[in-house]
Protein backbone atom coordinates (compact mmCIF):
# COMPACT_ATOMS: atom_id res chain seq x y z
CA UNK A 1 0.00 0.00 0.00
CA UNK A 2 1.39 2.85 -1.08
CA UNK A 3 -0.95 5.19 0.17
CA UNK A 4 -0.20 8.51 1.03
CA UNK A 5 -0.33 10.59 4.58
CA UNK A 6 -1.97 14.06 4.83
CA UNK A 7 -1.76 15.76 8.06
CA UNK A 8 -4.31 18.05 9.16
CA UNK A 9 -2.81 20.47 7.79
CA UNK A 10 -1.73 19.36 4.58
CA UNK A 11 -5.22 18.40 3.98
CA UNK A 12 -6.64 21.57 4.66
CA UNK A 13 -3.79 23.55 2.57
CA UNK A 14 -4.86 20.96 -0.18
CA UNK A 15 -8.61 21.62 0.15
CA UNK A 16 -7.82 25.67 0.66
CA UNK A 17 -5.95 25.60 -2.46
CA UNK A 18 -8.46 23.83 -4.54
CA UNK A 19 -11.15 26.27 -3.55
CA UNK A 20 -9.26 29.33 -4.55
CA UNK A 21 -8.81 28.10 -7.60
CA UNK A 22 -12.26 28.02 -8.63
CA UNK A 23 -12.50 30.87 -10.07
CA UNK A 24 -16.49 30.84 -9.53
CA UNK A 25 -15.58 30.86 -6.12
CA UNK A 26 -13.09 33.76 -5.76
CA UNK A 27 -16.14 36.44 -6.49
CA UNK A 28 -19.55 35.03 -5.22
CA UNK A 29 -23.07 37.14 -4.25
CA UNK A 30 -25.02 34.88 -2.48
CA UNK A 31 -28.34 36.10 -1.06
CA UNK A 32 -29.94 34.84 2.55
CA UNK A 33 -31.08 35.86 5.89
CA UNK A 34 -28.32 36.84 8.38
CA UNK A 35 -28.11 35.65 11.63
CA UNK A 36 -25.76 35.45 14.99
CA UNK A 37 -24.23 38.81 13.70
CA UNK A 38 -21.23 39.08 16.34
CA UNK A 39 -19.08 42.28 15.95
CA UNK A 40 -15.73 41.54 17.82
CA UNK A 41 -13.42 44.14 19.61
CA UNK A 42 -11.00 43.63 16.95
CA UNK A 43 -14.05 45.39 14.38
CA UNK A 44 -14.03 41.95 12.45
CA UNK A 45 -17.71 41.26 11.73
CA UNK A 46 -18.77 37.18 11.92
CA UNK A 47 -22.12 35.90 11.26
CA UNK A 48 -24.20 33.25 9.57
CA UNK A 49 -26.17 33.29 6.41
CA UNK A 50 -28.77 30.92 5.90
CA UNK A 51 -31.90 30.41 4.37
CA UNK A 52 -34.33 27.36 4.77
CA UNK A 53 -32.59 24.65 4.66
CA UNK A 54 -28.48 25.60 4.56
CA UNK A 55 -26.00 27.83 6.89
CA UNK A 56 -23.15 29.31 5.73
CA UNK A 57 -19.84 30.64 7.80
CA UNK A 58 -19.23 33.95 6.89
CA UNK A 59 -16.28 36.68 8.15
CA UNK A 60 -15.62 40.75 7.50
CA UNK A 61 -13.05 41.72 8.53
CA UNK A 62 -12.89 45.74 9.94
CA UNK A 63 -11.40 47.15 6.47
CA UNK A 64 -14.49 46.06 4.48
CA UNK A 65 -17.21 46.92 7.67
CA UNK A 66 -16.29 50.25 8.47
CA UNK A 67 -17.80 50.85 4.68
CA UNK A 68 -20.78 49.34 5.23
CA UNK A 69 -23.42 52.75 5.43
CA UNK A 70 -26.03 51.07 8.07
CA UNK A 71 -25.88 48.61 10.31
CA UNK A 72 -26.50 44.83 9.39
CA UNK A 73 -28.65 43.05 11.91
CA UNK A 74 -30.27 39.58 12.50
CA UNK A 75 -33.52 38.42 10.39
CA UNK A 76 -32.34 41.33 7.54
CA UNK A 77 -32.59 39.53 3.81
CA UNK A 78 -29.05 40.97 2.63
CA UNK A 79 -27.01 39.82 -0.46
CA UNK A 80 -23.31 39.21 0.53
CA UNK A 81 -20.72 39.71 -1.74
CA UNK A 82 -17.17 37.83 -1.11
CA UNK A 83 -14.67 34.85 -2.16
CA UNK A 84 -14.65 31.19 -0.51
CA UNK A 85 -11.50 30.09 1.78
CA UNK A 86 -11.09 27.66 4.11
CA UNK A 87 -10.32 28.67 7.82
CA UNK A 88 -7.41 26.26 8.14
CA UNK A 89 -7.32 25.96 11.89
CA UNK A 90 -11.34 24.51 11.90
CA UNK A 91 -11.05 22.90 8.72
CA UNK A 92 -13.97 24.84 7.98
CA UNK A 93 -15.01 26.64 4.67
CA UNK A 94 -16.16 30.13 4.82
CA UNK A 95 -17.54 33.39 2.96
CA UNK A 96 -15.31 36.36 3.57
CA UNK A 97 -17.17 39.11 2.91
CA UNK A 98 -16.69 42.21 1.03
CA UNK A 99 -19.47 43.99 1.25
CA UNK A 100 -23.43 43.77 2.55
CA UNK A 101 -26.34 45.06 0.76
CA UNK A 102 -30.06 45.09 2.62
CA UNK A 103 -32.19 42.96 -0.28
CA UNK A 104 -35.39 45.10 -1.39
CA UNK A 105 -34.11 48.89 -0.70
CA UNK A 106 -31.28 50.20 -1.20
CA UNK A 107 -28.04 49.91 1.54
CA UNK A 108 -28.75 54.10 2.38
CA UNK A 109 -32.42 54.12 2.94
CA UNK A 110 -31.77 50.85 5.40
CA UNK A 111 -29.29 53.40 7.32
CA UNK A 112 -31.71 56.43 6.91
CA UNK A 113 -34.54 54.35 8.65
CA UNK A 114 -32.61 53.19 10.97
CA UNK A 115 -30.72 56.46 12.30
CA UNK A 116 -34.30 57.89 12.33
CA UNK A 117 -35.51 55.19 14.29
CA UNK A 118 -32.91 55.98 17.00
CA UNK A 119 -33.06 59.46 16.74
CA UNK A 120 -36.11 59.51 17.02
CA UNK A 121 -36.22 57.12 20.33
CA UNK A 122 -33.58 59.20 21.43
CA UNK A 123 -36.28 62.27 21.72
CA UNK A 124 -34.14 64.41 19.10
CA UNK A 125 -37.48 64.95 16.83
CA UNK A 126 -39.43 66.19 19.63
CA UNK A 127 -41.94 68.97 18.74
CA UNK A 128 -41.51 70.33 22.46
CA UNK A 129 -37.85 70.44 21.75
CA UNK A 130 -38.56 72.92 18.76
CA UNK A 131 -38.08 76.60 18.77
CA UNK A 132 -39.81 79.41 17.88
CA UNK A 133 -38.46 81.36 14.81
CA UNK A 134 -37.71 85.28 15.61
CA UNK A 135 -40.29 86.98 13.13
CA UNK A 136 -37.87 89.60 12.63
CA UNK A 137 -33.84 88.29 12.14
CA UNK A 138 -31.42 91.06 12.17
CA UNK A 139 -28.83 88.08 11.07
CA UNK A 140 -29.73 85.14 9.35
CA UNK A 141 -26.33 82.75 8.83
CA UNK A 142 -26.44 80.24 5.92
CA UNK A 143 -24.85 77.35 5.92
CA UNK A 144 -24.06 75.66 2.31
CA UNK A 145 -21.95 75.30 -0.15
CA UNK A 146 -20.73 79.10 -1.19
CA UNK A 147 -20.93 77.87 -4.86
CA UNK A 148 -24.04 76.21 -5.39
CA UNK A 149 -27.70 77.37 -6.11
CA UNK A 150 -28.50 77.22 -2.92
CA UNK A 151 -26.50 80.27 -1.29
CA UNK A 152 -27.53 82.47 -4.56
CA UNK A 153 -31.27 81.04 -4.52
CA UNK A 154 -31.29 82.16 -0.57
CA UNK A 155 -29.97 85.67 -1.23
CA UNK A 156 -32.46 86.30 -4.17
CA UNK A 157 -35.36 85.41 -2.34
CA UNK A 158 -34.36 87.08 1.25
CA UNK A 159 -33.32 90.62 -0.97
CA UNK A 160 -36.34 90.21 -2.41
CA UNK A 161 -38.90 89.68 0.61
CA UNK A 162 -37.12 91.60 3.63
CA UNK A 163 -33.33 93.11 2.61
CA UNK A 164 -33.31 94.62 6.29
CA UNK A 165 -32.12 91.33 7.47
CA UNK A 166 -27.81 90.75 6.96
CA UNK A 167 -27.21 87.57 5.64
CA UNK A 168 -23.76 85.51 6.36
CA UNK A 169 -22.83 83.23 4.87
CA UNK A 170 -20.40 79.97 6.00
CA UNK A 171 -19.42 78.08 3.08
CA UNK A 172 -18.98 74.15 3.96
CA UNK A 173 -18.85 70.88 1.49
CA UNK A 174 -22.11 70.01 1.60
CA UNK A 175 -20.71 66.30 -0.32
CA UNK A 176 -18.08 63.61 0.59
CA UNK A 177 -16.80 62.21 3.45
CA UNK A 178 -15.63 65.54 4.63
CA UNK A 179 -19.27 67.39 4.58
CA UNK A 180 -20.62 66.01 7.87
CA UNK A 181 -17.73 67.27 9.86
CA UNK A 182 -17.55 70.71 8.22
CA UNK A 183 -21.68 71.19 8.49
CA UNK A 184 -21.58 70.30 12.12
CA UNK A 185 -18.94 72.80 12.65
CA UNK A 186 -20.41 75.93 10.95
CA UNK A 187 -22.98 74.95 13.52
CA UNK A 188 -21.42 75.07 16.29
CA UNK A 189 -18.97 78.14 15.33
CA UNK A 190 -22.23 80.28 14.68
CA UNK A 191 -23.59 79.43 17.75
CA UNK A 192 -20.22 79.81 19.73
CA UNK A 193 -19.87 83.29 18.22
CA UNK A 194 -23.82 84.08 18.00
CA UNK A 195 -23.27 85.08 14.76
CA UNK A 196 -27.05 84.81 13.66
CA UNK A 197 -30.58 85.09 15.65
CA UNK A 198 -31.34 82.23 12.77
CA UNK A 199 -29.56 79.85 10.62
CA UNK A 200 -30.25 77.69 7.38
CA UNK A 201 -28.50 75.18 6.60
CA UNK A 202 -28.91 72.55 3.22
CA UNK A 203 -28.53 72.28 -0.18
CA UNK A 204 -30.09 72.36 -3.60
CA UNK A 205 -31.51 69.11 -5.20
CA UNK A 206 -29.06 65.96 -6.30
CA UNK A 207 -29.32 61.98 -5.40
CA UNK A 208 -30.02 60.25 -2.35
CA UNK A 209 -25.83 60.33 -2.20
CA UNK A 210 -25.61 63.69 -2.94
CA UNK A 211 -27.71 64.46 -0.13
CA UNK A 212 -26.01 62.12 2.64
CA UNK A 213 -24.41 64.61 4.87
CA UNK A 214 -27.96 65.46 5.75
CA UNK A 215 -28.48 62.26 7.14
CA UNK A 216 -25.03 62.24 9.19
CA UNK A 217 -25.72 61.65 12.45
CA UNK A 218 -23.37 64.49 13.36
CA UNK A 219 -24.81 66.73 11.42
CA UNK A 220 -28.19 65.89 13.28
CA UNK A 221 -26.71 66.35 16.90
CA UNK A 222 -25.21 69.40 15.91
CA UNK A 223 -28.67 70.99 14.61
CA UNK A 224 -30.20 69.07 17.86
CA UNK A 225 -27.60 71.20 20.24
CA UNK A 226 -27.43 74.48 18.11
CA UNK A 227 -29.38 77.18 20.19
CA UNK A 228 -29.99 79.09 17.11
CA UNK A 229 -33.30 78.32 15.72
CA UNK A 230 -32.48 75.98 12.62
CA UNK A 231 -34.05 75.87 9.34
CA UNK A 232 -33.17 72.77 7.28
CA UNK A 233 -33.56 73.29 3.54
CA UNK A 234 -32.52 70.12 1.58
CA UNK A 235 -33.07 68.86 -1.84
CA UNK A 236 -36.06 69.38 -3.63
CA UNK A 237 -39.63 69.27 -2.05
CA UNK A 238 -40.03 65.57 -1.91
CA UNK A 239 -36.65 64.86 -0.43
CA UNK A 240 -36.67 64.46 3.25
CA UNK A 241 -33.61 63.78 5.60
CA UNK A 242 -32.62 63.35 9.02
CA UNK A 243 -31.97 67.08 9.36
CA UNK A 244 -35.41 68.11 8.06
CA UNK A 245 -36.43 65.85 11.48
CA UNK A 246 -34.59 67.45 13.56
CA UNK A 247 -34.54 70.90 12.46
CA UNK A 248 -36.94 73.36 14.03
CA UNK A 249 -38.50 74.03 10.88
CA UNK A 250 -37.99 72.03 7.48
CA UNK A 251 -38.14 73.99 4.65
CA UNK A 252 -38.93 72.21 0.82
CA UNK A 253 -36.05 73.63 -0.76
CA UNK A 254 -33.69 76.54 -0.04
CA UNK A 255 -35.81 79.23 -1.24
CA UNK A 256 -39.00 78.14 0.73
CA UNK A 257 -36.07 78.49 3.76
CA UNK A 258 -36.19 82.24 2.69
CA UNK A 259 -39.17 82.80 2.70
CA UNK A 260 -40.01 81.25 6.23
CA UNK A 261 -37.22 82.78 7.68
CA UNK A 262 -38.15 85.94 6.70
CA UNK A 263 -41.42 88.59 6.43
CA UNK A 264 -42.48 89.91 3.18
CA UNK A 265 -41.83 93.69 2.94
CA UNK A 266 -44.94 94.30 1.13
CA UNK A 267 -47.14 92.46 3.84
CA UNK A 268 -45.49 94.70 6.56
CA UNK A 269 -46.27 97.51 4.91
CA UNK A 270 -49.53 96.71 4.63
CA UNK A 271 -49.33 95.95 8.30
CA UNK A 272 -48.01 99.28 8.77
CA UNK A 273 -51.18 100.82 6.91
CA UNK A 274 -53.94 98.93 8.98
CA UNK A 275 -52.23 100.30 12.13
CA UNK A 276 -51.90 103.87 10.81
CA UNK A 277 -55.67 103.77 9.68
CA UNK A 278 -56.91 101.82 13.25
CA UNK A 279 -55.04 104.28 15.20
CA UNK A 280 -56.83 107.12 13.30
CA UNK A 281 -59.67 105.48 13.72
CA UNK A 282 -59.39 104.71 17.42
CA UNK A 283 -58.61 108.36 17.88
CA UNK A 284 -61.71 110.23 15.80
CA UNK A 285 -63.81 107.39 17.79
CA UNK A 286 -62.77 109.04 20.56
CA UNK A 287 -63.06 112.93 20.16
CA UNK A 288 -66.35 111.96 18.64
CA UNK A 289 -67.30 110.45 22.18
CA UNK A 290 -66.13 112.94 23.90
CA UNK A 291 -68.10 115.68 21.74
CA UNK A 292 -70.99 114.17 22.14
CA UNK A 293 -70.32 113.95 25.70
CA UNK A 294 -70.18 117.71 25.80
CA UNK A 295 -73.26 118.21 23.53
CA UNK A 296 -75.01 116.15 25.62
CA UNK A 297 -74.03 118.55 28.53
CA UNK A 298 -74.68 121.55 26.76
CA UNK A 299 -78.03 121.17 26.32
CA UNK A 300 -79.20 120.54 29.60
CA UNK A 301 -81.82 123.10 31.16
CA UNK A 302 -78.87 124.21 33.26
CA UNK A 303 -77.21 125.75 31.29
CA UNK A 304 -79.18 126.55 28.39
CA UNK A 305 -81.38 128.75 30.61
CA UNK A 306 -80.46 129.30 34.38
CA UNK A 307 -83.91 130.87 35.10
CA UNK A 308 -85.82 127.62 34.40
CA UNK A 309 -83.16 126.12 37.07
CA UNK A 310 -83.72 129.42 39.53
CA UNK A 311 -87.65 129.15 39.35
CA UNK A 312 -87.44 125.66 39.80
CA UNK A 313 -85.75 126.08 43.19
CA UNK A 314 -87.81 128.79 43.95
CA UNK A 315 -90.66 127.11 43.71
CA UNK A 316 -89.47 123.97 45.76
CA UNK A 317 -88.72 126.86 48.50
CA UNK A 318 -92.08 128.34 48.58
CA UNK A 319 -93.73 125.10 49.02
CA UNK A 320 -91.37 124.45 51.80
CA UNK A 321 -92.28 127.94 53.65
CA UNK A 322 -96.03 127.08 52.82
CA UNK A 323 -95.33 123.58 54.52
CA UNK A 324 -93.55 125.38 57.72
CA UNK A 325 -95.94 127.84 58.36
CA UNK A 326 -99.08 125.14 58.42
CA UNK A 327 -96.89 122.41 60.58
CA UNK A 328 -96.64 125.70 62.99
CA UNK A 329 -100.01 126.74 62.96
CA UNK A 330 -101.83 123.37 63.48
CA UNK A 331 -98.86 122.70 66.67
CA UNK A 332 -100.19 126.25 67.98
CA UNK A 333 -103.85 124.88 67.90
CA UNK A 334 -103.83 121.82 69.51
CA UNK A 335 -100.91 122.97 72.31
CA UNK A 336 -104.49 125.80 72.72
CA UNK A 337 -106.74 122.84 73.22
CA UNK A 338 -104.53 120.92 75.38
CA UNK A 339 -104.24 123.86 77.65
CA UNK A 340 -108.01 124.74 78.35
CA UNK A 341 -108.87 120.80 79.10
CA UNK A 342 -106.03 120.91 81.45
CA UNK A 343 -107.15 123.33 83.21
CA UNK A 344 -110.57 122.65 83.09
CA UNK A 345 -109.94 119.46 84.99
CA UNK A 346 -107.61 121.01 87.19
CA UNK A 347 -110.04 123.46 88.50
CA UNK A 348 -112.72 120.73 89.16
CA UNK A 349 -109.88 118.88 91.48
CA UNK A 350 -108.93 122.01 93.19
CA UNK A 351 -110.28 121.29 97.11
CA UNK A 352 -110.97 125.02 97.24
CA UNK A 353 -113.81 124.55 94.94
CA UNK A 354 -114.82 121.04 96.92
CA UNK A 355 -115.10 122.98 100.24
CA UNK A 356 -117.21 125.99 98.26
CA UNK A 357 -120.01 123.02 97.41
CA UNK A 358 -119.96 122.90 101.92
CA UNK A 359 -117.70 120.12 102.24
CA UNK A 360 -114.93 120.10 104.94
CA UNK A 361 -111.89 118.33 105.50
CA UNK A 362 -111.04 117.15 108.88
CA UNK A 363 -107.22 116.86 110.05
CA UNK A 364 -105.95 115.24 113.18
CA UNK A 365 -102.09 115.45 114.22
CA UNK A 366 -101.28 117.42 110.86
CA UNK A 367 -103.29 114.02 108.86
CA UNK A 368 -106.36 113.90 106.88
CA UNK A 369 -109.37 111.83 108.94
CA UNK A 370 -111.08 109.80 106.29
CA UNK A 371 -113.16 107.65 108.52
CA UNK A 372 -115.26 107.88 111.73
CA UNK A 373 -113.01 105.19 113.29
CA UNK A 374 -110.08 107.07 113.44
CA UNK A 375 -111.52 109.27 116.07
CA UNK A 376 -111.85 108.69 119.55
CA UNK A 377 -114.11 110.86 122.00
CA UNK A 378 -112.55 113.41 123.41
CA UNK A 379 -109.85 113.59 120.93
CA UNK A 380 -108.83 116.97 119.41
CA UNK A 381 -109.46 117.79 115.69
CA UNK A 382 -109.36 120.74 113.13
CA UNK A 383 -112.01 121.42 110.95
CA UNK A 384 -110.94 123.05 107.61
CA UNK A 385 -113.54 124.71 105.44
CA UNK A 386 -114.42 128.07 103.15
CA UNK A 387 -113.03 130.71 104.89
CA UNK A 388 -111.29 129.45 107.93
CA UNK A 389 -110.61 126.57 110.14
CA UNK A 390 -112.14 125.28 113.55
CA UNK A 391 -110.63 123.73 116.28
CA UNK A 392 -112.84 121.17 118.20
CA UNK A 393 -113.10 118.26 120.77
CA UNK A 394 -114.79 115.72 120.25
CA UNK A 395 -117.71 114.77 121.95
CA UNK A 396 -118.83 111.14 120.82
CA UNK A 397 -118.53 109.28 117.70
CA UNK A 398 -121.49 106.94 115.72
CA UNK A 399 -120.57 104.34 113.55
CA UNK A 400 -122.83 103.86 110.30
CA UNK B 1 -35.16 106.88 23.46
CA UNK B 2 -31.29 107.58 23.37
CA UNK B 3 -30.82 103.90 21.44
CA UNK B 4 -32.70 103.49 18.50
CA UNK B 5 -35.76 100.84 18.15
CA UNK B 6 -35.21 98.01 16.02
CA UNK B 7 -38.05 97.16 13.07
CA UNK B 8 -39.41 94.44 15.73
CA UNK B 9 -39.56 96.97 18.76
CA UNK B 10 -41.05 99.71 16.70
CA UNK B 11 -43.72 97.55 15.25
CA UNK B 12 -44.20 96.07 19.12
CA UNK B 13 -44.42 99.13 20.63
CA UNK B 14 -47.17 100.52 17.64
CA UNK B 15 -49.25 97.27 18.61
CA UNK B 16 -49.86 98.48 21.90
CA UNK B 17 -50.82 102.15 21.31
CA UNK B 18 -53.54 101.29 18.51
CA UNK B 19 -54.40 98.62 20.92
CA UNK B 20 -54.33 100.59 23.84
CA UNK B 21 -56.05 103.84 21.33
CA UNK B 22 -58.41 101.30 20.29
CA UNK B 23 -59.67 100.11 24.14
CA UNK B 24 -59.92 103.94 24.44
CA UNK B 25 -59.41 103.80 28.37
CA UNK B 26 -56.79 106.91 28.22
CA UNK B 27 -57.24 109.82 28.97
CA UNK B 28 -57.81 112.30 25.82
CA UNK B 29 -54.89 114.11 26.86
CA UNK B 30 -52.88 111.00 26.78
CA UNK B 31 -54.52 109.35 23.89
CA UNK B 32 -53.65 112.29 21.82
CA UNK B 33 -49.95 112.01 22.49
CA UNK B 34 -50.58 108.34 21.73
CA UNK B 35 -51.48 109.00 18.44
CA UNK B 36 -48.62 111.22 18.00
CA UNK B 37 -46.14 108.39 18.86
CA UNK B 38 -47.75 105.99 16.81
CA UNK B 39 -48.04 108.27 13.99
CA UNK B 40 -44.27 108.89 14.48
CA UNK B 41 -43.43 104.95 14.78
CA UNK B 42 -45.63 104.37 11.65
CA UNK B 43 -43.24 107.01 9.55
CA UNK B 44 -39.70 105.69 11.22
CA UNK B 45 -40.99 102.07 10.02
CA UNK B 46 -41.77 103.29 6.54
CA UNK B 47 -38.48 104.82 6.03
CA UNK B 48 -36.81 101.63 7.75
CA UNK B 49 -38.23 99.79 4.92
CA UNK B 50 -37.15 102.43 1.90
CA UNK B 51 -33.92 102.81 2.69
CA UNK B 52 -32.89 99.12 3.55
CA UNK B 53 -30.01 97.56 1.60
CA UNK B 54 -29.14 93.64 1.96
CA UNK B 55 -26.10 92.84 3.62
CA UNK B 56 -24.36 90.13 2.54
CA UNK B 57 -21.30 88.62 3.84
CA UNK B 58 -18.69 85.71 4.05
CA UNK B 59 -17.76 84.65 7.16
CA UNK B 60 -13.88 83.52 7.24
CA UNK B 61 -12.74 81.94 10.63
CA UNK B 62 -9.54 83.81 11.35
CA UNK B 63 -6.27 83.16 12.85
CA UNK B 64 -7.30 83.75 16.15
CA UNK B 65 -10.36 81.64 15.56
CA UNK B 66 -12.90 84.58 15.72
CA UNK B 67 -14.51 85.06 12.78
CA UNK B 68 -14.13 87.70 10.10
CA UNK B 69 -16.54 89.14 7.51
CA UNK B 70 -15.04 89.42 4.23
CA UNK B 71 -17.36 90.74 0.75
CA UNK B 72 -19.36 87.91 -0.52
CA UNK B 73 -19.15 87.25 -3.99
Amino acid sequence: MDEMVFTVSQLNTRIKMLLEADPALSRVIVRGELSNYKIYPSGHHYFTLKDADASLRCVMFKSAADKLRFRPENGMSVTVTGRISVYPRDGAYQLYASDILPEGTGDLQVAFEQLKAKLAAEGLFDAAHKKPLPPFPRTVAVITSGAGAAVHDIIRVMSKRWPLTKIVVLPVRVQGTEAPPEIAGALRYANQYKIADLIITGRGGGSIEDLWAFNDERVARAIYESETPVISAVGHEPDVTISDYVADRRAATPSNAAEIAVPDISEVRELLGGLKIRQGQAVRKKLTEYRRQLESLVSRPALTDPEVYLGTKRMALDYARANLVRAAEKNTAVRKQDYVTLAAKLDALSPLKVLGRGYSITEKDGKIVRNAGEVQPGDRIGVRLTGGKLDCTVKGVTHE
Amino acid sequence: MNKPMTFEQSLDRLDQIVKSLERGDAPLAESLGLFEEGAKLICSCGAMLDKAEQKVVQLRKGEDGKPEELPFE
